[in-house]
């Protein structure tokens, strides 16, 4: 059983992640000579963390940069700015965490964010890095390659990383390929043999097959059908539970999202809005795009329809030439003038619960 | 003969002849959908929802085929039978009398046009005659006004027209719309065309329309192009409208905003839909009846209260069970859909159905009405 | 349990759905006429040019050294197709059957080696380009611009000419030609196709295993830009067969007397002039290029229309 609704700020949790003011631009290139012109600010300026073994939900819609954070997290990606602290022990992240705010020049946070800040590592500590942190993406007919058998997707990663070979490795993918509920019978065939539920069940087994920390789940479910889905997300909260795994579980679907997460991060170009423990979050959500967003999903119980205009008009703006000040506030329904030139921070409105936004969680300073 | 269906699919069989043998797609869908309502026809990845909507427009991808089966379309006052016209007569029905719009807008739409030519494109292609009869009735005024040159170009216009309207393949007119300089005369058409697609986009709320007439799909956002495709969609006021999960690639705040849109603009033409989808909540929010399908024949078709209060069909019942719910196990359907290649000969849900029967893996039931408008293909309420 | 019967049972069982897909790509080439011909026909040359020593008995030490009629003599003026000689003689009594038969060996031979080596440069040096980006790909991209440049035949004339000053044997430097204008045609496809499967997600996935950039490119990569290497390099084949047959044509080939078509109708220009008095000395040696090249052409073609719709049908 799948404890949703316990209170993860009561307990002392241990952090598997604790990011800070991660900035993730693309260039834009343009012109004879292909400078850049612009950049796509797709995460700007975000921070939070992660505990071990929970399932931390991230939503928003296209283009909010949900992704591009997840894949920055684990390196796939090189942020442009910012701390990714990764399994550091809780005295010592209290000291970064003093040091930062005390004396941020000093030789000791220096040697600390080098041991344990992904953002800075070099191509050769990356390589070492791999074996605790996996993807599983959203289309499994992409993510595997179409020229390779199941088993040589499988055992990929433990080979690529030397952890296993030969028949040891093979051993361990037969493991795996049960674990996620196939067989040894499938080892020879190409994915696109099977249907899109087991291909994604073959896609897991990879990202678990090196016994990993962390597992970024970027919209699993989105791919497959409704009976499916149903199959794969009871098969992660299995793997949850048996293998100790800390999900990131990125997602569209807030009803999904509302039943697997322990706590869920709103998004919405680039910045995260509102962040809470779940069932707070869907209960009473504050930010006015998550009451947007929420109030948008069709419930489906024709007695509960909206009959009224949408809960939000317009589109999401180019993260480009993100608005200025607060993102939301051209389509906000509470904005006023401080909105429009200066960007809220996330305040604490309640336990656990924190929103950014200049009506709802008015900061202190100013 | 007054009924008050508008299209009527009576015992479909389509079969796809594939290297892998022969997949018997469809196998006996029998659907109605009424005039001025929305049926919602759900089922998941090769159910056969797409192949029936897209047969509904006698639309077949190759290597499928109809084998039986017959699809009645009752316009005001005649009948078709679909599956019987030739290509000719369906091009006249396909645009005018039933639309279509799809999933993905940006692959519905021409990339090296524009919007606007896009749109004209259907003006001139069904409504052409009334188009030239705007042009004549202005340029008659015109004519009045003017004198000289612009008299003797006016007159000379005028006549193209109308020759238009009776000889739309004269000699002369070929020729002067190959010439640049003569083309000109074009240019009227063109106009009235233009000011018609911008109070047709203004009706589906798509901001600054003069603007968005001339720009190419690749501007546009996921839901600006579907508002494109469905104004494209409803440019002729058709009878019905055929929408193949048209939301589903979309965010879901604009999927709010297009469900709310096509539900205005359903009340304002009075309008049939045919909504293909997966998505039980948008069932639920705009649609007035609901026809399940499971590899490949109609298994439940109620009225919508009646069937989120009370499905009757074990798939449906599964469906509705397999939507998540906070605090609770996500249950999901044992096994998987059979193949179509050789499906079973009875009841194709058999093997995963919690209440299977003697006779369901041999004979398969058929299409009963329980109770009234609700019909549902399964034993346990056979004869 | 890494036994030789265990690898071998491994191999057989990892072997069994290609060779599904092998069917299943077969049963497509079945259905289209022209491909059955174009499978044929090379099928054909194949088999004569396995069989040449049997069909044309060797004479001398060089198999590809045609012989000469002693009986007939030095004389220059071609004899017609005779009982002993099938297609005739050309100049100074070379036996064109012979010179055929082999030549369709020569060609075969010819074609893997040139192919060989631009399919490992161009390929390698496609990928890196493609995978790397940046200022590498610049480079080579340079390269392949300078040398695309100029007409193909033109510029391997140019090198043939310069290298067999330089000392390299004139049917070695036509073999380095070709091959230094053909790998640029394969390095820009390559990259394309490397552009295209990076941008695909198993790579990322790939990269998230830990895989190595050399990992990448050999597992992932390669084999999936193969589909379109293998249409090119059927069309190529016949290509560089008639690039080289037309550089002996100009006189930049093989030494006279040598087995190759191009030299047959190199010899035999000097006696078209009277019309088609000595008609065996050109017509059968361009009746074997021209099937030689339309068999690998319809070959390739077959596989384009085959190769294709692999991919949607997945």
């Amino acid at each position: 059983m799948l404890p949703v609704t316990y209170t993860v700020s009561d307990v002392e949790m241990d952090t598997l992640f604790e990011v800070e003011s991660l900035k993730k631009y693309f260039p834009v290139l343009g012109g004879v000579l292909k400078r850049k012109i612009a950049e796509v600010k797709a995460v700007d300026d975000v921070s939070f963390s992660v505990l071990k073994g929970e399932c931390f939900g991230l939503v928003g819609e296209s283009g909010c940069g949900k992704t591009t954070l997840g894949k920055t997290i684990i390196r796939l990606l090189k942020p442009n700015a910012g701390h990714i602290f990764f399994d550091v022990p809780k005295d010592e992240l209290e000291e970064i965490k003093k040091l930062e705010n005390g004396d941020p020049k000093s030789r000791r946070l220096k040697e600390l964010t080098r041991k344990y800040d992904w953002a800075r590592f070099g191509a050769s500590k990356l390589k070492s890095i791999r074996k605790y942190v996996q993807i599983v993406y959203q289309d499994p007919t992409t993510s595997l390659d179409p020229r390779m058998l199941v088993k040589d997707v499988v055992v990929e990663p433990l080979v690529a990383q030397g952890i296993a070979r030969g028949t040891k490795a093979n051993e361990r993918v037969i493991e795996v390929l049960e674990k996620v509920g196939m067989s040894e019978k499938h080892l020879y065939r190409y994915p696109h043999e099977f249907s899109g539920g087991q291909r994604q069940r073959i896609a897991v087994a990879r990202a678990i097959a090196p016994n990993p920390r962390f597992v970024i789940l970027d919209e699993p479910t989105s791919s497959v059908d409704v009976s499916v889905r149903a199959q794969l997300l009871n098969l992660f909260t299995d793997l949850q539970k048996d293998l100790g795994l800390t999900y990131m579980f990125i997602s569209h679907d807030l009803s999904v999202v509302e039943c697997i997460s322990h706590r869920v991060a709103v998004m919405y170009l680039g910045k995260i809005v509102e962040f809470a423990e779940t069932e707070e979050l869907f209960k009473k959500p504050l930010h006015p795009y998550s009451q947007a967003l929420f109030a948008s999903i069709p419930v489906p119980d024709p007695t509960k329809r909206r009959g009224k205009p949408p809960p939000l008009l317009g589109e999401v703006p180019s993260p480009i030439n993100p608005p200025s000040g607060c993102r939301f506030h051209p389509r906000c329904r509470l904005a006023v003038d401080i909105c429009s030139h200066e960007e809220p921070i996330l305040v604490e409105t309640s336990q656990g619960h924190f929103v950014a936004c200049h009506v709802v969680a008015p900061s202190k300073r100013g | 003969m007054e009924t008050e269906n508008i299209v009527e699919i009576k015992d479909l069989y389509l079969n796809f002849y594939t290297y892998d043998g022969v997949v018997k797609a469809l196998d006996g869908v029998t659907l109605n959908i009424k005039k001025n309502e929305i049926l919602g026809l759900v089922g998941e990845t090769g159910c056969g929802k797409s192949v029936t909507s897209l047969s509904a427009l006698a639309i077949v991808i190759p290597p499928g085929n109809i084998e039986k089966g017959q699809i009645v379309f009752h316009a005001s006052n005649k009948n078709f039978d679909i599956l019987s016209l030739d290509e000719k007569d369906l091009t006249k029905l396909r645009g005018r009398y039933i639309s279509m719009i799809f999933q993905e807008p940006r692959a519905a739409l021409n990339p090296v046009y524009t919007v606007g030519e896009q749109v004209a494109e259907i003006y001139f292609h069904h409504r052409k005659e009334e188009m030239i009869n705007k042009v004549l009735t202005e340029l008659e005024e015109d004519l009045k006004k003017a004198s000289g040159l612009k008299r003797s170009i006016y007159k000379r216009d005028l006549s193209l027209y109308k020759k238009m309207l009776e000889n739309p393949k004269s000699l002369s007119l070929r020729i002067y719309s190959k010439i640049p300089i003569l083309r000109r005369f074009q240019n009227r058409m063109k106009k009235v065309a233009k000011k018609e697609i911008i109070e047709l986009l203004k009706l589906l709320n798509i901001a600054d329309p003069p603007r968005v007439v001339d720009m190419y799909p690749h501007e546009l956002s996921g839901g600006m192009a579907q508002r494109v495709v469905i104004a494209m969609a409803i440019a002729c006021n058709p009878y019905m409208l055929i929408a193949d999960e048209p939301t589903t690639s979309l965010d879901v705040t604009v999927e709010a905003q297009i469900l709310y849109q096509i539900k205005e603009l359903q009340k304002k033409f009075n309008t049939s839909i045919l909504y293909v989808t997966h998505d039980l909540g948008v069932v639920a929010e705009i649609c007035d009846r609901v026809a399940v399908m499971y590899a490949g024949s109609v298994v439940e078709l109620a009225d919508v209260m009646t069937f989120f209060k009370n499905p009757t069909h074990p798939y449906a019942q599964s469906l509705l069970e397999s939507i998540p719910r906070p605090g609770k196990k996500f249950v999901s359907i044992p096994g998987t859909v059979p193949s179509l290649v050789n499906p079973p000969k009875g009841c194709r849900f058999y093997d995963r159905c919690k209440y299977a029967l003697e006779m369901c893996p041999t004979t398969k039931p058929k299409l009963l009405e329980v109770e009234k408008g609700h019909y549902v293909a399964c034993h346990l309420y056979g004869e | 349990m890494s036994t030789k019967k265990g690898r071998f049972a491994e191999l057989k069982k990892s072997m069994q759905p290609r060779i599904k897909e092998f069917k299943f790509t077969m049963s497509r080439v079945r259905k289209s006429p022209l491909s059955l011909a174009g499978l044929a026909i090379v099928l054909f040359n194949v088999c004569i040019a396995l069989l040449a020593p049997v069909i044309a008995p060797p004479t001398q030490y060089d198999p590809f050294m045609i012989p000469r009629d002693e009986k007939l003599g030095w004389r220059y003026e071609p004899t017609g197709p005779s009982s002993t000689h099938l297609f005739g003689t050309t100049s100074l009594q070379v036996d064109v059957f012979y010179g055929c038969i082999w030549g369709t060996r020569f060609a075969f031979i010819l074609g893997i080696e040139i192919l060989a080596v631009i399919v490992i440069i161009g390929v390698g040096l496609g990928i890196i380009a493609g995978y790397y980006g940046g200022v590498i790909d610049e480079i080579i991209m340079r390269f392949t611009d300078i040398i695309l440049a100029f007409p193909s035949l033109i510029l391997a004339m140019a090198f043939v000419a310069a290298l067999s000053r330089s000392g390299w044997t004139v049917l070695n430097a036509v073999i380095l030609s070709i091959i230094l204008v053909g790998w640029p045609g394969y390095a820009r496809l390559l990259r394309s196709e490397t552009l295209r499967v990076k941008s695909e997600d198993y790579v990322e996935a790939a990269r998230a295993s830990g895989a190595s950039d050399l990992r990448i490119m050999a597992k992932h990569i390669l084999p999936n830009s193969v589909y379109s290497m293998i249409i090119v390099l059927s069309l190529d084949f016949g290509t560089i067969v008639l690039t080289a047959a037309a550089l002996s044509f100009l006189g930049l080939g093989a030494p006279p007397g040598y087995a190759d078509w191009g030299r047959l109708i190199y010899d035999s220009v000097s006696w078209s002039s009277s019309g088609f008095r000595y008609w065996w000395t050109f017509t059968f040696p361009g009746i074997f290029i021209v099937l030689f090249v339309l068999g690998w052409n319809l070959l390739g073609d077959a596989l384009r229309d085959v190769l294709d719709p692999l991919y949607r049908r997945k």
